[in-house]
């Protein structure tokens, strides 16, 4: 990934090359080019499009007007300080994001720094690599099944606090709360988390860390002055993952919750699926919005391009 | 009830096929002389609906008896809807729900199917027809009841006749009454109405479904048994009914009251298997599927009664030539027997009960249809014990269980106001 950072980046900066390698290299960049403009580019911009589509039951008719953002928006402002549904939902959304992240930011952060700095032999950093991969090893509804027998009502946990006397009736919010949809988002997600990081600490130079003991520092010291800076950009290309994937999810808020707590996504697939497509649409598109924002704000933080 | 999609394996074979079909049609249309091999080819059906419906055996057996290859499209309820109004190019059968029709046909995307060429037209069941059992029940109308949207004005017509005309919307399939299903070990009492569903008993131990029309007509069976209110129609309420309704289920899922939603069947299998839930509003095959893993669960019969649904076939505008024949011949082979049989042993209803009949032993029919105690052990289609002898279906006969049905699984006019309404309850 360094090396072709670099490389783009001289292409941009340096004096043009010749014209003929020009050409090769438009030639070179039009296959993904062209991949992302039909499954990205022109899905996007007709979403963005519907979003200002009239509707009626069965017909979407090209059109230019805000009904369906209005709709979205319905009562947020007249009924404040009460929060109104699209409100309410981006809030909880967010808070799930920002609960997510954190869990996975400091597990990911720890997991990346022991295998980067405590296991010495590759072959063994990478077969604990491979170990970190196994919750997605199965299909995504199996594990969220799988949930149900350990956290459940009856489940292993339930009966093993009870067996060892930790809690006298079964503790009910282990599954189908806040609580197990957390767990489910730091389960899969750690890992995005992790790698990102892990790819950072891996080309610290391990001199600094000398230089950093030698003159003194303490274990936190060179951890919070050395590392954590070095670290910036996978911190956030992780941070980057893990807030995008879990603002979108509807499964995992779903499945984990019960279906009894609300994300944008699910409100997006409910519309969806009773072809409501501008009012998904114009959901869609402040989504991205949102989403857009929250990378652009990351970005501030730590230029990545530069630092990658 | 296995969902394999039948066929999915040789996609080459199958592409050959289509080739070929489109070549045929190509020669048909500029009159070059095709050569006959074509007309050798099986006529091959893209089957569009839930996987509940969508079972292999039916497609091996209509395989063997027809050569007709059944190719099915396994998606939800929701997403039958949106396909037959988005992507109606893209199957050949249609099998939905009655409640779909009324927001399928105004899309004209329906073609009229023509009752005389259905050969045991008169023999269907006059729940479709007219809204009685065969002794004579009346059937509740509230909500999409079959009979206001069973027939279409012409073929090609976007509107549902009144009264009996040639062209029908769908030919039903299978149809049933629901209720809510108990974990009778773990409540240890009788329930005999709607009301106890959100009885404080019960909190963290409820459960309804996830999808917003049938889930606000079992809190609309609840506003009525608790007597805090009379609907005109369940089915089709005003924008004040769909508050206060939505206000009643708000206000228990904020004291706790629901363990969780499903929206799937498997999930609300799950959720009474492993004790989560205690009650909850089911389908009947799922009741059988908590059973046979050894749990207590009743479907029970509740005094204020059922609250149905159907499913039929639909035939798309676009379907004509030797596919509009195939999917007639597919339909009358449907209704001819084995397939009828085959629904009623996993506790659906068929459409033609004579017809089922023949094809079921007479303890199994005794038991199924005339609520009288299993004669010996009842087992599924695939051979796996449901009942042990002696057992007695939940609610007894058709007659008792249709005969006491309340209302039919809708669409409301105030559709889109409704889903607002429960995403709001979701995030509340």
């Amino acid at each position: 990934m360094d090396g072709v950072g670099r490389m783009s980046g001289m292409i941009v900066k340096d004096a043009p090359p010749a014209r003929r390698s020009r050409g090769a290299a438009y030639w070179q960049v039009a296959p993904f080019a062209l991949l992302f403009l039909v499954f990205f580019i022109v899905p996007l911009v007709l979403t963005v499009a519907v979003s200002f589509w009239r509707f009626d039951d069965y017909v979407l008719t090209p059109d230019l007007n805000l009904d369906a953002y209005r709709e979205v928006f319905e009562g947020c402002i007249d009924k404040l300080p009460s929060l109104c549904v699209t409100f309410a939902t981006y809030l909880s959304t967010l808070r799930f994001a920002l609960m997510a992240w954190a869990t996975t930011l400091v597990l990911g952060f720890g997991i990346a720094y022991f295998l980067a700095f405590h296991v010495r032999s590759v072959p063994m950093q990478m077969a604990l690599f491979l170990l970190c991969t196994v919750p997605f090893w199965t299909s995504n509804i199996i594990r969220m099944v799988a949930w149900v027998p350990l956290l459940g009502r009856n489940g292993l946990v339930n009966q093993a606090l009870q067996a060892v006397g930790a809690t006298k009736a079964p503790l009910d919010w282990l599954l189908y709360s806040e609580f197990s949809v957390v767990l489910a988002f730091v389960h899969l997600y750690t890992l995005f988390m992790m790698v990102p990081i892990f790819n950072s600490m891996a080309r610290i130079d391990r001199s600094l860390i000398e230089a950093a003991r030698d003159a003194g520092a303490s274990g936190w010291q060179t951890l919070w002055n050395v590392v954590i800076p070095l670290c910036k950009p996978g911190i956030v290309i992780g941070s980057i993952f893990v807030l995008t994937i879990v603002m979108g999810d509807f499964v995992t808020v779903g499945i984990m919750g019960g279906q009894q707590i609300a994300s944008i996504g699910k409100v997006i697939q409910v519309q969806m699926s009773y072809l409501q497509f501008p009012i998904a649409a114009a959901n869609a598109v402040v989504l991205l919005g949102i989403v857009l924002l929250m990378i652009w704000a990351l970005t501030r933080l730590v230029d990545i391009r530069r630092e990658l | 009830m296995t969902e394999t999609p039948v066929g999915i394996g040789r996609p080459g074979r199958r592409d050959m096929l289509r080739a070929a079909a489109s070549l045929a049609a190509v020669g048909a249309a500029t009159t070059l002389a095709a050569p006959a091999v074509h007309a050798q080819a099986p006529v091959t059906l893209r089957y569009l609906g839930t996987a509940v419906n969508q079972s292999a055996e039916i497609a091996a057996k209509v395989k063997q008896d027809l050569g007709i290859v059944i190719e099915y499209i396994p998606v939800t309820t929701d997403d039958v809807i949106r396909r037959a109004v988005t992507q109606p190019n893209t199957f050949d059968l249609l099998d939905m729900e009655y409640f779909s029709a009324k927001r399928v046909a105004p899309s004209g995307n329906l073609q009229g199917i023509e009752a005389r060429r259905i050969k045991l037209f008169d023999k269907i069941t006059p729940v479709f027809t007219r809204g009685v059992t065969a002794g004579g029940k009346v059937l509740g109308e509230q909500g999409t009841a079959p009979k206001k949207v069973q027939f279409l004005t012409g073929r090609n017509s976007k509107e549902f006749a009144t009264s009996p005309t040639e062209w029908m919307s769908l030919i039903p399939t299978t149809y049933n009454a629901d209720t809510l299903g108990i974990r009778p070990d773990l409540i240890g009492r009788p329930i005999d109405s709607w009301a106890e569903l959100l009885n404080p008993q019960f909190r963290g131990k409820a459960s309804i479904l996830n999808i917003p029309s049938i889930g606000i007509m079992d809190a609309a069976m609840v506003m009525e048994a608790t007597g805090a209110y009379q609907y005109p129609d369940k089915g089709n309420m005003t924008r004040a009914e769909i508050d206060r309704t939505m206000a009643m289920l708000t206000e228990a899922k904020k004291a706790g009251q629901f363990r969780a939603f499903w929206s799937d069947f498997n999930e609300s299998v799950n959720l009474m298997a492993s004790g989560e839930t205690v009650i909850q509003s089911m389908w009947s095959p799922a009741v059988t599927k908590v059973r046979s893993q050894g749990v207590q669960c009743i479907y029970q019969p509740l005094k204020e009664g059922y609250r149905a649904w159907a499913t039929g076939f639909g035939m798309p505008r676009t379907l004509e030539g030797r596919k509009l024949d195939g999917a007639y011949e597919f339909i009358n082979w449907f209704l001819s027997g084995w397939a009828g049989a085959f629904l009623n042993r996993q506790g659906y209803y068929s459409a033609v009960l004579e017809t089922a009949q023949a094809n079921m032993e007479p303890y199994e029919w005794a038991y199924w249809m005339e609520g009288k105690p299993a004669a010996q052990d009842i087992k599924a289609p695939d051979g796996s014990l449901l009942e042990k002898a002696g057992t007695v279906r939940d609610g007894g006969s058709y007659e008792e269980r249709m005969g006491r049905v309340a209302c039919w699984n809708a669409v409301m006019d105030e559709n889109a106001y409704l889903i607002r309404k429960w995403n709001e309850f979701i995030a509340a």
